[in-house]
């Protein structure tokens, strides 16, 4: 029995190393090789969009919270807010991802969605009950690049008047940044915050 | 579209993708593990590796097979962990701390894949790929290995042979696991799955504010994570990453992954015994449980009873806005219906119906449909103690596809039923009656008990999903978890094999006037009464201390 296992180990030990090389290196470098050609390599890299000059500017997958410079004049949509956040509206923490796995009835989570709805109301001017859901609860990943249709519309008349532009412009955008269900049926509507974001500076210059 | 006829859309167009390839799938298994022809890269591996590949194995050596290439995995990926600070691409990422080492090593090659680490700040690319990439594949192709062998014991008459462990692993590995990973990446990386060893990206936001963000291999991993129903995240978002999950597409594809393979084995199990009604049967009561579970899952969390999801509105914390209250629990039933273990949302915040669904699944022993492998050896246990059971009531010996159900075949079945019970009661039990526990704890009152159930049920089941609240880096939570990972993986394990031999010893009987038919709707409701049976007898106070009390709160 022993010589048995023994025997069936040493086995093992060649089977795993050979393996290795072929799931654990030959298999991944080979999906990166593919992965390098033209149309897959965007996405390989991260979905990053690049400004005129070169630079990074984000990535349409992930959204992090812009931090506007006077908050009584914040051109910004802003994302979802996220658990890992010093502040109850932010900023993001892109370098970790994650959640605040509280439950329906921990009452952190309560004082916390309260406090992000007075907040939300009074940086938009409009009755607290009218602030969406997902407005209020923090992502599973703490870096959701989308809001609902219903928190985009909230936002509108803020951003048209510290950017000065028009209402039907920044809704425009929204209408631009926004897609339906994929295939019409799997997911939900989203509006995405980081490309919509860019497309209002953009709008702005 | 309304909201819910998408949400239903959305099963119906997972059940009907899983038809479609439920017959050429199953049946290509089940040639995999039957053809005597070797390929000329399995040839030359068999040469390597010093396998005869014709010589075939008595349970007994097949089992030390498993053992023994289970227990070298261990051993390198916690020295490819404690030796990080010198291997290439490990970005800064130092030594991995031992009992951290030690759990992730065990929680990866048992295919558990629980996480108490936080990936983007402790494991660079070497130990992503080499380490877990490599026991994402064979973990998982050991767990078919095993039902293909239990297969065999029903298959095979009076020989004491099971087949060759290093065989069926290397088959698997070669022309199931590879191929299609490799096809599922490409496939996943289109839709936005990163794939770079770069460290990370930095980006200057419309604010001006620069961020780094990270990167890693996702693509080769995220394709077996799902496939393997493995489910450890290169990410600490795990599905829920848009880097791992970037939208409603990419995440049916991951659920399609999970449920693939269990799914399509119950096929290769009717094409092996001959009789493909067998395995119809065993998948439509997984069908049910999993449809069963999604509805009760859905209806609680589109009508949250905690304040605090009411007074946001909906039950979304925790949840991604690309895939609200279906796609989330779509996800979240079938990977603790698997043994998947990844999450696109957090279980932890779910309501107290759909957090105990999740719970629940897990607690059936993960067959709707379970685990690759895992799940088909799972529920013919099932069916065996449920044949078992019928002739008790008829008085006489029970016959499962003509083999005797004699006090070896019944006394093997138990054992590998009751281990995951013992194994999550005893843990749980332990774990609560600990002061320190308390402070662990990331929600208090019964949602704090079912943290704990949820962290045993996982690691006992091999899932790998949590409620995430609790903390879990206590050497007492280390280590108990990995012992439940450890025992229950293998003690299963080797009651199934030894089934599977003494099953193969066996004469065919032939079916008589009084033999039970196992493939009608009949066999389906009794397999599926013992399933629901056993786990509420055993499970009934747990779940009614925790999710239970939550629900109806």
């Amino acid at each position: 029995m022993l010589t048995m296992l023994w025997r069936q180990t040493a086995t093992g030990l060649r089977v795993l190393v050979a393996l290795t090389v072929l799931c654990g290196i030959v298999y991944p470098l080979v999906v990166f090789g593919v992965a390098q050609l033209p149309g897959l390599s965007g996405p390989a890299g991260g979905s990053i969009i690049h400004a005129a000059n070169g630079t990074a500017v984000g990535s349409s997958l992930i959204g992090v919270d812009p931090v506007p410079a006077d908050p009584a004049a914040d051109p910004y949509f802003h994302t979802r807010p996220s658990a890992s956040s010093s502040g109850p509206l932010g900023p993001t923490d892109t370098t970790t991802s994650g959640g605040s796995n509280k439950s329906g009835f921990n009452q952190d989570l309560l004082d916390t969605v309260n406090q992000r709805r007075e907040l939300i109301a009074k940086r938009e001017g409009v009755n607290p009950a009218l602030v969406p859901p997902d407005a209020v609860t923090a992502s599973a990943s703490g870096l959701d690049p989308d809001i609902s249709p219903a928190y985009a519309a909230l936002q509108v008349a803020r951003v048209a008047r510290v950017t000065g532009l028009s209402e039907d412009t920044v809704r425009g955008l929204v209408a631009q940044s926004s897609s339906g269900r994929v295939l019409g049926f799997l997911g939900e509507p989203t509006v995405n915050v980081t490309t919509l974001n860019l497309a209002v500076q953009e709008a702005r210059h | 579209m309304n909201d819910t006829l998408a949400g239903i859309l959305q099963i119906v167009a997972m059940v009907g993708l899983l038809a479609l390839v439920y017959k050429p799938l199953g049946d290509y298994m089940a040639r995999i593990f039957t053809t005597t022809k070797h390929w000329r890269v399995e040839k030359a591996l068999y040469k390597l590796i010093r396998v005869d590949p014709d010589a075939e194995q008595r349970w007994t050596t097949y089992a030390t097979g498993v053992l023994g290439f289970s227990f070298v995995g261990v051993v390198l990926l916690y020295l490819l962990q404690r030796l990080q600070a010198f291997l290439p691409m490990a970005f800064g990422h130092g030594a991995v701390t031992p009992s951290v080492a030690f759990n992730t090593a065990i929680s990866f090659v048992t295919n558990t894949n629980w996480q108490s680490y936080v990936p983007e700040s402790t494991l660079g690319n070497t130990v992503q790929m080499a380490g877990l990439t490599v026991q994402n594949v064979v973990s998982a192709t050991v767990g078919i290995a095993v039902a293909i062998a239990l297969i065999r014991g029903f298959v095979r008459s009076s020989t004491d042979r099971l087949g060759n462990f290093w065989v069926d692993l290397t088959r698997g590995v070669i022309r199931l696991m590879l191929p299609i990973s490799f096809v599922a990446a490409i496939v996943l990386i289109a839709t936005g799955v990163v794939m770079s060893f770069h460290s990370g990206v930095t980006i200057t936001g419309v604010d001006g504010m620069q961020h780094t963000l990270p990167l890693a291999p996702a693509g080769s991993q995220e394709s077996i994570k799902e496939l393997g129903t493995n489910g450890g995240g290169i990410f600490n978002a795990n599905s829920a990453h848009p880097f791992e999950n970037p939208n409603a597409l990419s995440n049916f594809i991951e659920i399609f992954l999970e449920l693939v393979i269990p799914v399509c084995l119950t096929r290769t199990f009717g094409t092996m015994v001959r009789s493909t009604r067998q395995g119809t049967v065993l998948a439509a009561v997984m069908g049910v449980i999993w449809t069963a579970f999604i509805a009760v899952a859905w209806f609680s969390e589109a009508h949250p009873n905690g304040p605090a999801a009411q007074a946001a509105g909906a039950a979304l914390e925790g949840k991604e806005v690309r895939f609200g209250i279906p796609s989330s629990i779509l996800f979240g039933v079938s990977t603790t219906g698997t043994s998947t273990g990844a999450v696109n949302s957090l279980h932890d915040s779910y309501t107290g119906g759909a957090g105990g669904i999740t719970i629940l699944n897990m607690l059936l022993g993960e067959v709707a449909p379970g685990g690759t492998g895992t799940g088909l050896y799972g529920i013919l246990v099932i069916a065996i103690i449920g044949v078992f059971l019928a002739g008790l009531m008829v008085g006489r010996t029970p016959e499962y596809l003509g083999k005797k159900l004699g006090r070896v075949q019944v006394t093997a079945a138990s054992i590998s039923i009751l281990t995951m019970p013992a194994l999550v009661l005893i843990g749980a039990g332990l774990a609560i009656a600990l002061p320190s526990t308390l402070g662990a704890l990331g929600n208090s009152g019964e949602h704090g008990f079912s943290e704990v159930l949820y962290a045993y049920a996982s690691a006992a089941n091999n899932n790998g999903s949590a409620f995430g609240g609790l903390t879990v880096t206590s050497d007492f939570f280390q280590v108990t978890l990995g012992l439940a990972m450890l025992f229950g993986r293998f003690v299963p394990i080797l009651a199934v094999l030894a089934l599977a031999g003494s099953l193969a010893k066996q004469k065919r009987v032939e079916a008589g006037a009084g033999t039970l038919p196992t493939d009608g709707t009949m066999f389906g409701v009794l397999v599926g009464g013992t399933l629901i049976l056993v786990a509420a007898l055993t499970f009934f106070p747990a779940l009614a201390l925790g999710p239970i009390a939550e629900a109806l709160s």
